[in-house]
């Protein structure tokens, strides 16, 4: 038997496809939702994927935190089922409440893509048990709203309790993609909900799983293969 | 509120002597006469409001009309072109049932007035141009030229520009996959803004532009329409209506990237349900070119209601509707009992669609208002029959002097240490330094099919995942080649866009172009552009790639001062397997670097001679297609069978730039050997064409050798991956690491 993981669709997604096929290729049976379905399929995890939803034009992520699809999602997550946010996911995660937080414009000012650096710090969570604690990894980094904010207290609270699921890499040639990339505090690429199955990062692991594309690394494949494990071993 | 009376077909009749504003809407007086005697009377204001856009130069090819059509007439013979020049965009067979179309435009003058929305909505008009023929847009590249790279007003126009093709591209999903970024003075207060974009089809998904069968509906989709990018329209609306309405339009349009992405996924929606009988893209010339396009290329004529137009401003007067250049808008013909599927896909993606007209019967283009007709026109007229012009045209008089100016006796330097302080100054001169700053504000991932991107010699993306099969477009183009010598400049930038795409082990299949040159009322612009023309005609013939299409920018000039002529080169070419494509960084140490082709003295045009002597006279390098051809041959070949790990095109900047480049992004060195019957300077500076520099694995190398030396194609052993410096032995070394810094820290300086 295989998992069926859902990849919403909103107005705006633009990583849908990418994430689908990246389901594909870690042998998951991938499901398309709709923004404006509350049905979510009876899937059995769901992947926010990047994008600009509704065009961002508000806030990223403000206005699909409304759509039908995410209020299904919202009442899922609570009770457990597995959920992932990537970069715009992420922002929407955020917007929800699902994670705290929030995403800033990067200091720079400007779009920045490429191949970043980053540490794996939370190997136990429902999408990262394929990884190793203090594993560096490289997954590209795509968006215009990077910058991880929280107050000092929850961003005191997420490294006690060792939420925070993936950090820049801080120091190494920057050429390699080291660097915290927008201004993030304590250096956050992606962070994880107390009981470990809702996960929001930046970086685009659906865009690493293949030799042939993109960077050429496949870094990004054992989120998919993480939550395929938990679920059919489930 | 007083109005005069509704200028109609009828009230045209009757009003003969009423004195309309030909003059203001850009129209010359012969011009306007013919239209007089094409109705067999004095036009309606709507009439002139869309003879006076259709027959602009931008859309009507006035000037450069007569050159262009050495593309159709020395086309060579090719099975590749599916859809060739004419239609919005050329299609290319590349094999397997999947056809792809590609195209390039100019967006210039909008983004000098307005850098990022200029930029925007050049990427936004080419993606339409490219889903009008049934394609999914797969990947963008831009080309751009800015004024010198310290000038003040540089730093103004290029971050815009870049922000805005990042920001209309980057919410499209659209990956961004290369084009060139080269400063020169010449283009201060003129840059060019080309974007260019690539889709893909089944051969059974081509659209076209044509309006067929009586009966169709017309249904305009998309954005409302408002009163943006209308020039002379308001002239026309003043004589008509009172003014109370806002006086000032933005003549720049506004971009906005999500309604083009739903564009994109609705109209790909009702092609796969096969609702659509023919399409329309409305950017330049807006609902007037859409309309007057679709009819004129079907078998019937059309009937519109311009009150149906969902209109963002009230106010505006048929005139403006008809002129205005809101984005985001397409126009579909759909049989009658497909009307409510295709509204409901609309309706699905939230994009607002109606139907504002028919296809009828008869053979005119008919549009009413309030009840009244107020146009009712040949659509021929309107759309192919405009103005053709004969510019006048001269070798200018200072030609000789500037190619008599010989580049080859610029002083050299004699030293190892002469050498290595010019190199560190190439590598790190604007135009030869990384354009990381640049190019990583555009997203390369998105869709998940980028198997190359820039700073790769082109783009490459993935058609197939079965099997592998995959596209790869390079543009090129050398306005100081061009000023020396426009023909050979034309024939250089083609053969470089050739050799890049060959480089990666693509074939090279077909070609776009976007012209870019001064004013067409000067007579030495105008040779420019006809001997480039030639040039480029006569390129593609020998090489056998057709022109499936392009665009022409003229008018690029402030005062006297025109730019360089500047024709940009696309060209796209398929491969088999994109999993033996061949990228420029290094791959393994003790690799054995060939050089392959011949270096010569040529120093005309090239960068060290800008660099080092801001020195611009001579000729440009020689070019020899054939030439070019066999290293394509010879390249591909070898990327096939596995006998190179990696290679790089040789242009500006010469060997010494490739290396470096190559160097850099392998993270691994190079000990370089000057050959037999060279001196160093030359070695590592010459631009001579034809060349690429390639890491052949030991195992291959009398493999490789053996395929040079039976094919004929002179290939020279010139040292070996190595270490971390890059090293000319006998005469200098750098480390990676000061190359690096000189080679990245440029463009930031200059621009961050």
């Amino acid at each position: 038997m295989t998992a069926r993981i859902g990849v919403v669709t909103f107005p705006g997604s633009l990583d849908d496809r990418d994430t689908r096929r990246a389901i594909r290729v870690a042998g998951a049976e991938p499901v398309a939702l709709w923004h404006k379905d509350k049905d979510l399929k009876q899937v059995d995890a769901v992947v926010l994927c990047g994008g600009f939803s509704y065009g961002d034009y508000l806030r990223a992520g403000a206005i699909a935190r409304f759509s039908p699809v995410m209020g299904t999602v919202i009442d899922q997550a609570r009770a457990g089922l597995p959920v992932l946010g990537i970069c715009n996911g992420f922002q929407i995660l955020t917007e929800a409440h699902l994670l705290p937080g929030a995403m800033l414009g990067n200091d720079h000012l400007h779009f920045i893509c490429r191949d970043q650096k980053l540490r794996v710090e939370n190997a136990e969570t429902a999408w990262t048990t394929d990884y190793t604690a203090g594993q560096e990894i490289h997954i590209p980094l795509k968006n215009m709203d990077g910058r991880y904010v929280a107050d000092r207290r929850t961003l005191d609270e997420l490294e006690a309790e060792g939420r925070v699921a993936f950090r820049y890499v801080a120091r190494g040639e920057a050429a390699d993609g080291c660097g915290n990339p927008n201004g993030s505090l304590n250096d956050i690429a992606g962070i994880s909900n107390a009981a470990g199955n809702v996960v929001g990062l930046m970086p685009h692991p659906e865009h690493a799983v293949d030799p042939l594309i993109g960077t050429g690394r496949t870094d990004g494949l054992p989120f998919f293969t993480s939550i395929l494990k938990k679920l059919v071993n489930a | 509120m007083s109005r005069t009376p509704l200028d109609t077909v009828e009230h045209a009749a009757a009003t003969p002597d009423v004195e309309l504003p030909w003059a203001e809407l850009g129209l010359k007086k012969d011009e306007y006469e013919r239209i007089v005697e094409i109705l067999g009377r004095r036009p309606t204001g709507a009439e002139l409001a869309m003879y006076s856009v259709m027959w602009s130069e931008h859309c009507s090819y006035k000037s450069s009309k007569v050159h262009l059509r050495q593309f159709g007439e020395k086309a060579p013979e090719s099975d590749a072109l599916l859809v060739g020049i004419g239609e919005n965009a050329g299609v290319v067979d590349v094999g397997q049932g999947y056809a792809v179309t590609f195209k390039v435009e100019s967006h210039n003058h909008p983004s000098y007035v307005e850098p990022y929305q200029g930029a925007a909505t050049g990427v936004g008009g080419i993606v339409r141009d490219i889903i009008a023929m049934g394609a999914r847009p797969v990947a963008v590249v831009d080309p751009l030229r800015f004024g010198a790279a310290d000038h003040p007003d540089t730093k103004r126009v290029l971050p815009g520009v870049v922000a805005g093709i990042g920001g209309y591209g980057n919410c499209l999903g659209l990956p961004n996959i290369g084009g060139e970024v080269v400063f020169d003075a010449c283009y201060q207060g003129n840059p060019l803004v080309n974007a260019g974009a690539i889709g893909v089809m089944r051969h059974e998904d081509i659209h076209l532009a044509k309006a067929s069968g009586a009966g169709n509906k017309v249904i305009l989709y998309g954005a409302r329409t408002g009163g943006d990018g209308i020039g002379g329209a308001s002239i026309l609306a003043s004589e008509t209506f009172d003014d109370a309405k806002p006086s000032k339009r933005p003549a720049v349009q506004v971009g906005d990237p999500f309604q083009e992405k739903l564009l994109i996924e609705c109209t790909l929606e009702a092609f796969a349900e096969k609702l659509v009988v023919g399409i329309q893209d409305l950017g330049a010339a807006g609902l007037s070119c859409a309309t007057s396009e679709l009819a004129s290329n079907g078998s019937g004529g059309m009937r519109v209601t311009l009150d149906d137009v969902p209109l963002r401003d009230s106010t505006l007067s048929p005139e403006e509707i008809l002129m205005s250049e809101s984005q985001e808008r397409m126009c579909a013909v759909v049989e009658p009992d497909k009307v409510d599927r295709f509204l409901a896909i609309c309706d699905k993606w939230d994009v607002i669609a109606t139907v504002i007209g028919e296809v009828t019967d008869g053979d005119r283009l008919e549009i009413f208002w309030h009840g009244g007709k107020i146009v009712d026109v040949d659509p021929r007229t309107v759309a192919h029959d405009g103005p053709v012009y004969e510019r006048p045209y001269a070798r200018p008089s200072w030609q000789d002097e500037l190619q008599a100016d010989d580049a080859n006796t610029l002083p050299r330097p004699r030293t190892g240490e002469e050498l290595k302080e010019q190199v560190r100054t190439l590598v790190g001169s604007p135009n030869q330094a990384s354009k990381q700053w640049i190019t990583q504000q555009y997203d390369h991932f998105v869709q998940g099919n980028t198997v190359l991107a820039q700073p790769e010699d082109s783009g490459m993306i993935r058609v197939d995942e079965e099997s592998g099969l995959g596209v790869a477009i390079a543009t090129d183009g050398n306005g100081r080649y061009a000023k020396l010598d426009p023909y050979t400049g034309a024939q250089l930038a083609l053969a470089e866009a050739y050799r890049n795409v060959a480089t990666t082990g693509a074939k090279p299949l077909a070609v776009s172009d976007c012209l870019n040159f001064g004013s067409p009322e000067d007579p030495a612009v105008m040779w420019q552009f006809a001997e480039a023309v030639r040039g480029l005609a006569d390129g593609c013939q020998q090489l056998g790639t057709p022109v499936t299409g392009g665009n022409v920018s003229l008018y690029n000039q402030t005062g006297e001062a025109a730019i360089h002529p500047t024709p940009v080169v696309a060209v796209l070419g398929v491969i088999d397997d994109v999993a033996r494509r061949t990228p420029v960084a290094f791959q393994e140490e003790g690799q054995l670097l060939y050089l392959l082709g011949d270096t010569r003295e040529e120093f005309g045009g090239s960068a060290w001679a800008q660099v080092v002597h801001d020195h611009l006279g001579g000729l440009p390098p020689k070019v020899d297609l054939e030439r070019e051809r066999l290293l394509g041959e010879i390249l591909i070949s070898a990327s096939r069978d596995g006998m190179i790990d990696s290679a790089h095109d040789l242009s500006d900047g010469g060997l010494i730039q490739a290396v470096v480049e190559s160097a850099l992004l392998g993270g691994k060195g190079a000990r370089l050997v000057v050959p037999d019957g060279l001196d160093a300077f030359t070695f590592l500076f010459s631009e001579s064409a034809g060349r690429a520099v390639v890491a052949v694995p030991r195992s291959e190398e009398v493999r490789f050798n053996d395929m040079c030396g039976a094919r004929g194609l002179p290939a020279t052993r010139i040292g070996v991956v190595d270490g971390d410096t890059v090293e000319v032995q006998g005469e200098f070394a750098l480390s990676l690491a000061e190359l690096r810094e000189v080679h990245e820290a440029t463009i930031p300086a200059l621009l961050a």
